[in-house]
């Protein structure tokens, strides 16, 4: 029998290993400290009685309360409406405006994009702040003036239940859609010229080209899109916060802000912690449901 | 060819087409702008309390009154901005520090279980902020005793797990070879991450950099929670506490608001090749 040398232990591999740890150090201390830490202690104190000095452990009582909580339903239904009327409306207009944008030149392409970004680098105080005065309830105001212009009166525009609502679904419609409009520019870029070649040699028209080639061609983007949208929209807190404070009769309350005044407002720390991981399962349940029906046959 | 008919040989349906379209993506960029633009045109005017305000869409007259008015609101205004350039600027610099590092490690560097906190990390990523908002809060007001001052204000955002993410992608595109070399070349690990990665991984950290301090100079929410004094507070706190304090004072308002804006607006138009790369580098790809 022949002996075989046995392979080397690799040294290296050790000291590697050792500057692996050591350069994700930092990273991995603040995560734990300030994320990982953070989730495991809002699990707990969603089953506590919050109080600095000495909470009492109350079982399931902060997520039974919640769920009997008619403000509670109040802002999911709110928060609903919110997102099924601004994420599918923002979608098309990106995808409906890149397209557009598709057939010029490359700085053309560029300068429309950064004018659709600018708003997006404004902070979203100073935007609220403007928007206030845009909805200025007297005849004066801007908007009033314009609805007045085609006929539709003035209205109150924020402080009224009917229109509170619609006033912030606005807002979000011209707000910023530079995010959306590069990233479906990138992809529509990305489309290989030969498709449509193809479908001309079939006779296909710019509309069958939109339908058949583009749609299905950007349908990862559009979920990837669409994922994010909704993700962000059910936090949606600040503007509501700025602008309508929840109001008119909680027209306008969303879970967000539902969180923050329950944490920030009456300091009922166990209550806004349920609330915020019954958001978080919501949110999770959301996207894994499009995932699953929508993703089917996305190639990834 | 394209999704586009070339119209070849007949030019003048091209044009039309296309003036049809610019037409469109104006009237669309106009409504988009038109709060920015209404702001900046409106900080110009008097500060004199709304009675029965007189909106312009155009500008008429040209005074600077506003914007002293709201320096002069408070003696802290100027401090304000101090505020947010320093947490913001503190934020970016340890960003990018710490996000490169540990970006190249999750990429490049093998160690037992790395795929395990990587992954853990990703999952964090999407757990809503309202979940960490409540407990952040009793750490650093409850537990370690620092509201309103700036380590409160930096603390949690050292470094995001969105820039690591970031970070790591573009780094495992880096290719092996190079790095096998400055190793075979006597280079240890910190030296490849300073002299070999740092410099190949230039343009994403510049996006990274500029990014991160925009959200953080735009950040309301913490800022709020954990300040409580005038001299602490960041610009968007302190327009906040400004629009509460005179909420009649349109001029004002908006040339506060403009003034919150500006450095951004400086920052975009002097940056924005990266600002506007930003946006695909962590979508396309991710």
């Amino acid at each position: 029998m022949t002996e075989y040398a046995k392979p080397i232990k690799r040294r290296k591999f050790n000291s590697d290993a050792a500057w692996g740890y050591a350069f994700i150090a930092a990273a991995l201390l603040i995560f734990i400290m300030f994320t990982a830490y953070p989730v495991v202690s809002a699990l707990i104190i969603s089953f506590q009685d919050y109080k600095p000095l000495g909470s009492t452990f109350i079982g399931f009582d902060n997520y039974t309360e919640t769920f009997k909580d008619s403000l509670f339903w109040k802002a999911i239904v709110n928060t609903i409406v919110y997102t099924l009327l601004t994420v599918p409306v923002s979608l098309f207009l990106s995808f409906s405006v890149s397209i557009l944008i598709l057939p010029f030149k490359k700085r053309m392409q560029t300068a429309f994009k950064a004018i659709y970004y600018l708003p997006a680098v404004a902070s979203g105080v100073a935007l609220s702040v403007v928007w206030l005065w845009i909805y200025d309830p007297m005849p004066e105001g801007i908007f009033n003036k314009l609805t007045a212009f085609f006929g539709l009166g003035t209205h109150n525009w924020l402080g009224s239940s009917t229109y509170a609502m619609f006033s912030l679904v606005l807002m979000a419609w011209l707000s910023s859609h530079g995010t959306s409009i590069i990233i479906y520019l990138a992809a529509l870029l990305g489309i290989d010229g030969s498709y449509y070649e193809a479908a001309e040699l079939d006779g296909a028209n710019f509309f069958k080209k939109l339908w058949y080639i583009v749609v299905p061609c950007l349908k990862p983007t559009t979920l990837f899109l669409l994922v994010t949208g909704v993700i962000g929209s059910f936090q949606v807190f600040q503007n509501a916060y700025l602008m309508t404070g929840g109001g008119p009769d909680n027209a306008t309350t969303m879970v967000g802000l539902l969180i923050f005044n329950n944490a920030f407002k009456y300091f009922e720390f166990g209550k806004a912690a349920a609330q915020s991981l019954i958001l978080a399962a919501i949110i999770a349940g959301i996207s894994v449901i499009q995932f699953k029906f929508l993703g089917k046959d996305v190639e990834y | 060819m394209a999704l586009y008919n070339a119209h070849t040989g007949k030019p003048q349906i091209r044009i039309i087409r296309n003036t049809g379209i610019i037409t469109v993506l104006l009237l669309f960029a106009a409504a988009t702008i038109f709060p920015i633009y209404f702001m900046i045109i409106s900080s110009f005017g008097e500060p004199v309390a709304a009675g029965s305000m007189d909106y312009k869409l155009f500008p008429t007259s040209f005074s600077l009154e506003s914007y002293k008015f709201f320096f002069q609101f408070s003696p802290y205004t100027w401090r304000w901005l101090l505020n947010s350039l320093i947490v913001a600027t503190t934020v970016m610099v340890t960003n990018v520090l710490f996000a490169s590092m540990a970006g190249y490690a999750f990429s490049k560097i093998k160690f037992k279980g790395r795929a395990v906190i990587f992954s853990l990390m990703l999952v964090a990523m999407m757990i809503p902020y309202q979940v960490t908002q409540v407990p952040l809060y009793i750490l650093i007001v409850n537990v370690f005793h620092i509201e309103n001052t700036y380590t409160a204000l930096i603390l949690p955002g050292l470094v995001t797990v969105y820039n690591i993410f970031l970070a790591k992608q573009f780094m495992s595109s880096i290719p092996n070879e190079i790095l096998e070399c400055a190793k075979i070349e006597g280079c240890n690990q910190f030296q490849i991450y300073f002299r070999i990665i740092l410099p190949l991984s230039k343009t994403v950290l510049a996006v990274m950099a500029i990014l991160t301090f925009m959200d953080n100079w735009n950040t309301f929410f913490w800022p709020l929670l954990v300040t409580n004094s005038m001299d602490m507070q960041t610009i968007q706190v302190g327009l906040k506490s400004f629009k509460f304090a005179n909420t009649t004072l349109f001029a004002p308002m908006m040339a506060g608001a403009t003034i919150s804006a500006l450095p951004m607006f400086i920052l975009f138009f002097s940056l924005q090749k990266y600002f506007l790369e930003g946006v695909t580098v962590g979508a396309v790809k991710g």
